[in-house]
C-alpha cells in the first residue's frame, strides 16, 4: 500500500487527493495536510467583502468531507521535505506542525511514496511596507478579500464608509499592494461590486472610486491581455476594461508599484519612474504571493532547498527555467507533467509549482523597479492540473513507475473565468470571459496569440447568474456530494 | 446617456476609451435577451473546458 501525501487542500490540493483517493480507494493511502479547518471558495470572497453573503456561504468544514472520502486529514502546516529519507531510513519523509486545535505546535513526520505540492500563496504582505504588520499577516492600514475572515473584516470597514459617506466625501482606492503583484481580477471584482453596493446604498456621489495596479494596461490580467470578437472585430481587452472604467466613473492609475502604506495614505511608482502619493479612507490591496516557505534537506541533512525551489519559493517542474528575455519565451516553456525534474516521486500543483517566467511583458522602472503582473495560476487551470497530476498518481501506482504521465499545460488549456461587476438576481452583471490558450502561443496563433474562437467575453446579467451558478456547484463539487464528479474543473 | 456626460471629461484618461450607450446597458440586464445570453454563453464555455481537458 503506497502513501500519497498532497500538501494543501486548496482548489489544486483538493482536486487531486479527492479524485486520486476516489480512483485508488482503499488499495492506496491519500493524505492531505493542510493548516485549514476549512475549504474556502475564494471567488465568492467578494461578495462577502461587500456584505452580500457570510463567511459561512463560502466555507465548509474539511474534516466530515475527507472523513466520508476515507481521506486521512492532517490539520497542520508542512514545514519541510526529505525527498531522500533520512541516515535511519531510506524512506522520503515530510515533516508537518499541527495546527489543530489541542494538538498546535506538535510535529511529526509523515512518509511518502508521491508527494503532491498544493500549498498554495503566502500572501506576502510584508513586501510592501505597511501592508503588512511585519509579522506576514495583514496589516491595520488597508483590507483584503483573500481569505473569508478577510473579507468579512472588509465588509465591516467598507459599511463603516457608506455609514460616512451619507454625509461626507469618501476615497476608495482598490488594486495591487505590489509591483509583483498577480490576482488583478479579484481586485478587478471587488471594486466595481463596492461601486454597485455605493450605488444601492444612495452615497455613491460622495464616494471616489480609484483603482491602482501593476498592469502595463488595464485588462492585461497578468496573462498579457487578450482579445475577444466584437462587432466585427479583434478587441483588445484594455477597451473592454477601460470602457468599464469610464462607464462606472472609475478612475485608474497603472504600470504602479505600492511601495509603501500609511494610515490613509499609499506611496507608489510607476513604469516611467515618476512617484505620486494617493490618500485614502478605505483601501483593499492584493498583497503579492509567495512560496509558503518549505524548507528541504537531503540524507545528510543539508538544506537543498535552492534546488528544489526556485527563489520566490515555487516548486521547480518540468518547465523551461532558462528561456531568458522575452523575445525567446515560447508557450512550450510551460510545464506539462508538474513533475520534479530531480525527485520524480514529487509533483506541484496550482500557485505552487514555479512558472518559467511570466505571462505579461517583464516591465520596470527607469529605477530598475520591476513593474509587471506575476502568471496567475488558480481558478480552472489549477483544478485541471490538479487532476492531471492525480490521473498521473494513479497510473504510477497502478502500472508502475514506467508509466506515461498525464499532460495539462497552460499553453495548451483555456480558461472561463466570471468577473462580477455588481451582485443582483436582475440587476447584477459579470463580465464572462474565455481564454484560449490561457498562456499566449505566438508560433501556433501569430499576432494575437490565442484562438478567437474560443476566446471571447461579454459583460451582462447572464454573467452574473453564471458566477452564481458555479458558486453553488464548485461548492457542492468540493463537498463531494452525488454526482461531484460529473461538474468540470 | 446622462451617465457618460456625467463620468466623462474632455482630455482626462476615460475620454479617449469607447463607453457604451443607452441600448448596449439595457440589453445588459434585459431578462428575456440575457436568458438567451446565458445558454448562449454556456454552450461556449463548455466548448472551452471540454478543449481543455
Amino acid at each position: 500500500m503506497a502513501k500519497v501525501v498532497i500538501m494543501g487542500g486548496g482548489v489544486s490540493g483538493h482536486t487531486t487527493a479527492t479524485f486520486l483517493k476516489k480512483w485508488v480507494g482503499d488499495d492506496h493511502d491519500v493524505i492531505v495536510v493542510t493548516p485549514n479547518s476549512q475549504w474556502n471558495w475564494i471567488p465568492s470572497n467578494i461578495w462577502v467583502g461587500v456584505g452580500e453573503m457570510k463567511k459561512k456561504d463560502v466555507v465548509f468544514d474539511l474534516a466530515p468531507v475527507y472523513a466520508k472520502a476515507g481521506i486521512d486529514y492532517r490539520q497542520a502546516k508542512a514545514v519541510s521535505i526529505h525527498p531522500e529519507g533520512k541516515e535511519a531510513s531510506e524512506k522520503p519523509f515530510i515533516t508537518i506542525e499541527y495546527t489543530e486545535k489541542g494538538k498546535e505546535g506538535q510535529t511529526e513526520e509523515v512518509e511518502y511514496d508521491y508527494l503532491v505540492n498544493a500549498t498554495g500563496p503566502k500572501l506576502n504582505f510584508d513586501a510592501t511596507p505597511g501592508l503588512g504588520n511585519g509579522n506576514g499577516q495583514l496589516g491595520p492600514n488597508t483590507v483584503s478579500v483573500c481569505t473569508a475572515d478577510h473579507a468579512v473584516h472588509a465588509n465591516e470597514e467598507l459599511e463603516k464608509i457608506f455609514e460616512k459617506a451619507k454625509t461626507q466625501k469618501q476615497k476608495i482606492v482598490v488594486g495591487t499592494g505590489h509591483g509583483m503583484c498577480t490576482c488583478q481580477g479579484a481586485a478587478f471584482e471587488y471594486i466595481f461590486n463596492i461601486e454597485h453596493e455605493a450605488n444601492k446604498a444612495g452615497v455613491r456621489d460622495n464616494v471616489d472610486i480609484q483603482w491602482i495596479s501593476n498592469e502595463s494596461f488595464i485588462g492585461d490580467f497578468g496573462i498579457g491581455g487578450l482579445h475577444i470578437k466584437r462587432g466585427m472585430y479583434a478587441a483588445s481587452s484594455k477597451l473592454f476594461a477601460e470602457s468599464l472604467y469610464a462607464e462606472r466613473g472609475i478612475k485608474w492609475t497603472i504600470g504602479a508599484h505600492v511601495s509603501k502604506v500609511e494610515k490613509g495614505k499609499l506611496e507608489y511608482e510607476q513604469l516611467d519612474g515618476t512617484t505620486g502619493e494617493m490618500e485614502f479612507d478605505f483601501a483593499m490591496l492584493i498583497p503579492p504571493f509567495a512560496g509558503v516557505g518549505l524548507k528541504a534537506y537531503n540524507k545528510a541533512g543539508d538544506d537543498i532547498t535552492g534546488d528544489l525551489f526556485n527563489p520566490a519559493g515555487f516548486l521547480k517542474v518540468d518547465a523551461n527555467y532558462a528561456a531568458g528575455a522575452y523575445e525567446n519565451w515560447k508557450a512550450s516553456d510551460w510545464p506539462k507533467t508538474y513533475q520534479n525534474p530531480t525527485y520524480s516521486n514529487i509533483f506541484a500543483v496550482g500557485i505552487a509549482f514555479a512558472p518559467p517566467h511570466l505571462i505579461s511583458k517583464p516591465m520596470s522602472s527607469p529605477n530598475g523597479t520591476p513593474i509587471n503582473p506575476t502568471p496567475p495560476r488558480t481558478g480552472m487551470p489549477s483544478g485541471i492540473i490538479g487532476k492531471t497530476v492525480a490521473h498521473s498518481i494513479y497510473d504510477l501506482l497502478t502500472k508502475g513507475e514506467g508509466a506515461e504521465l498525464h499532460k495539462a499545460s497552460m499553453a495548451e488549456m483555456g480558461a472561463a473565468c466570471v468577473a462580477s461587476a455588481g451582485k443582483g438576481l436582475f440587476t447584477g452583471t459579470a463580465a464572462a470571459l474565455t481564454v484560449y490558450p490561457v498562456v499566449p502561443d505566438f508560433e501556433k496563433y501569430p499576432g494575437l496569440g490565442r484562438d478567437l474562437n474560443y476566446t471571447f467575453g461579454e459583460i451582462g446579467l447572464a454573467g452574473h447568474w453564471i458566477k452564481h451558478t458555479l458558486h453553488h456547484m464548485f461548492l457542492w463539487k468540493a463537498q463531494l456530494k452525488p454526482g461531484w464528479t460529473l461538474i468540470p474543473e | 446617456m446622462k451617465q457618460i456626460e456625467k463620468n466623462i471629461k474632455a482630455y482626462e484618461d476615460n475620454f479617449t476609451t469607447m463607453v457604451p450607450t443607452g441600448f448596449v446597458k439595457f440589453f445588459r440586464t434585459c431578462v428575456i435577451w440575457q436568458a438567451i445570453r446565458f445558454i448562449i454563453i454556456n454552450i461556449k464555455m463548455l466548448l472551452v473546458v471540454r478543449k481543455s481537458h
